[in-house]
């Protein structure tokens, strides 16, 4: 198979053995890959800090023949830094790629999803004063984007305005009428952030959000709550977003 | 199923170990049928040998035998100086070249999310417990120079911070015996903050 290039951002990596590793990259033509970086844990390895998570690069690959492929050069396009230096915002940012790595399919093109990834890293890499609203909003966003936008103030099945219960199966906010058994009262304050997080610019997103530390709490359980009903799958990054987060 | 009887469970038990595929296992079970009966007798004896003699030192976290390991024992060793690694083969590579004076720290891994570890799943307690009562001076955290080492150094700095002690972390940069041209960006900016004066 002939070399392909590629650009996207680095997901993750996981050890292969003795010295390699396998990178997950969300790239821009051909959805997430991934691929095989060998001998990148040795201290000459001309990869370097290149395959980094968060990193966004520009890629020369091969295709493998079973589910990886091979990277044979790496550029850097930006190294997102500042995301590695400051705990709060490792935090926000691992809670994208994970969002992300979840919901992208591999070679499956999908570009607003890329776009989407580098608006939240750049919004992170300006060191925001509240990077867990940047994450929220992120996911937020990226839920629309996969489908399951949660109905944050009318019924999510009648579309009833002011539904006071919250059910994630049925798509966020319901009215009593159209509850099902594991719906559960939601406070209108929670709702509100939610709302707010959804519509905010990435950049912008937390300024002016009701300071209330017990609402900020309320209002991330039920939007990671949701985010794992519908992507079927745990958000492990969440403990450490709440841990750094107001 | 290729073979039947004790050279297949001898093939499935090596096909356990990490970085050992079918084939490799199948080699290594051959090699061993071959090789004389005090050279296979040996190898099981120093597996069951390790297993029941190897624990995890209680101060430091490092392998040893006992429940100290010697790094530890060592009395001539500066107790007021640990390095904080992430695993022992890390402890054992600082050691090998000789620099540390003082003692190590084993966190047992990194932070990393997405792999479900958090703080609380490695000795970060115990290293705060060891700097209050033993005194340290300084920290020198060598976790690894990956996203996931730095968010763990990161983090230990903030608590050990407070306690007033001196916090270092290895320095990042070119490596040595490595061709500048090939550097990364992101290497060479940290190569270059960390330059020194000649």
């Amino acid at each position: 198979m002939p070399p392909y290039k590629e650009q996207g951002v680095v997901l993750r990596s996981i050890k292969l053995g003795e010295a390699d590793k396998i990178v997950t990259i969300m790239t821009q033509g051909s959805g997430k890959v991934r691929a095989v970086a060998k001998g990148i844990r040795r201290t000459t390895s001309r990869f370097g800090a290149r395959l980094e998570p968060f990193t966004h690069v520009n890629l020369m690959l091969y295709r493998g023949r079973g589910a990886l492929d091979t990277v044979t050069q790496a550029e850097i396009l930006a190294p997102h830094r500042a995301i590695r230096e400051d705990l709060a915002l490792f935090a926000a940012g691992e809670t994208m790629l994970e969002a992300v790595d979840r919901v992208a399919e591999e070679h499956e093109r999908n570009v607003r999803l890329v776009v989407l990834l580098l608006a939240g890293l750049r919004a992170l890499e300006a060191r925001p004063n509240d990077p867990a609203a940047v994450a929220e909003s992120f996911v937020l966003k990226l839920l629309s984007l996969a489908g399951f936008h949660p109905s944050l103030g009318a019924c999510a099945v009648c579309g009833a305005p002011g539904a006071p219960l919250w059910s994630a199966g049925h798509g966020g906010a319901v009215c009593r009428a159209d509850a099902d058994r594991g719906a559960a009262p939601v406070d209108p304050q929670v709702l509100t952030v939610l709302a707010e997080l959804a519509t905010a610019d990435l950049a912008a997103a937390g300024r002016g959000l009701a300071a209330d530390p017990r609402v900020r709490r309320a209002a991330r359980a039920l939007l990671f709550g949701f985010a794992e009903y519908h992507l079927e799958r745990r958000m492990r990054s969440v403990p450490l977003l709440a841990s750094t987060a107001p | 199923m290729a073979y039947e009887g004790p050279i297949q469970e001898l093939i499935d038990e090596l096909a356990r170990l990490p970085g050992i595929g079918p084939k490799s296992a199948q080699r290594l079970a051959f090699w061993l049928v071959k090789a004389p009966p005090d050279e296979a007798k040996r190898l099981a004896e120093a597996i069951v040998r390790a297993k029941e003699r190897i624990a995890f030192c209680r101060e430091c976290g490092n392998v040893a035998e006992g429940d100290r390991c010697r790094i530890c024992r060592d009395a001539s060793r500066d107790p007021t100086q640990l390095c904080v690694v992430e695993e022992p083969t890390d402890a054992a590579t600082l050691e090998r070249a000789g620099l540390i004076k003082g003692r190590y720290h084993v966190l047992g891994g990194a932070i990393s999310p997405l792999d479900g570890v958090g703080p609380e799943d490695l000795r970060v307690q115990e290293l705060l417990d060891r700097v209050e009562r033993d005194g340290v001076r300084e920290v020198i955290v060598a976790t690894n120079p990956n996203l996931e080492g730095n968010a763990t150094a990161m983090y230990v700095a903030a608590l050990l911070k407070p306690l007033g002690v001196r916090v270092t972390r290895l320095a990042s940069g070119l490596p040595v015996g490595g061709d500048l041209e090939y550097a990364d960006e992101v290497t060479l900016s940290q190569a270059l903050e960390g330059r020194r004066e000649m």
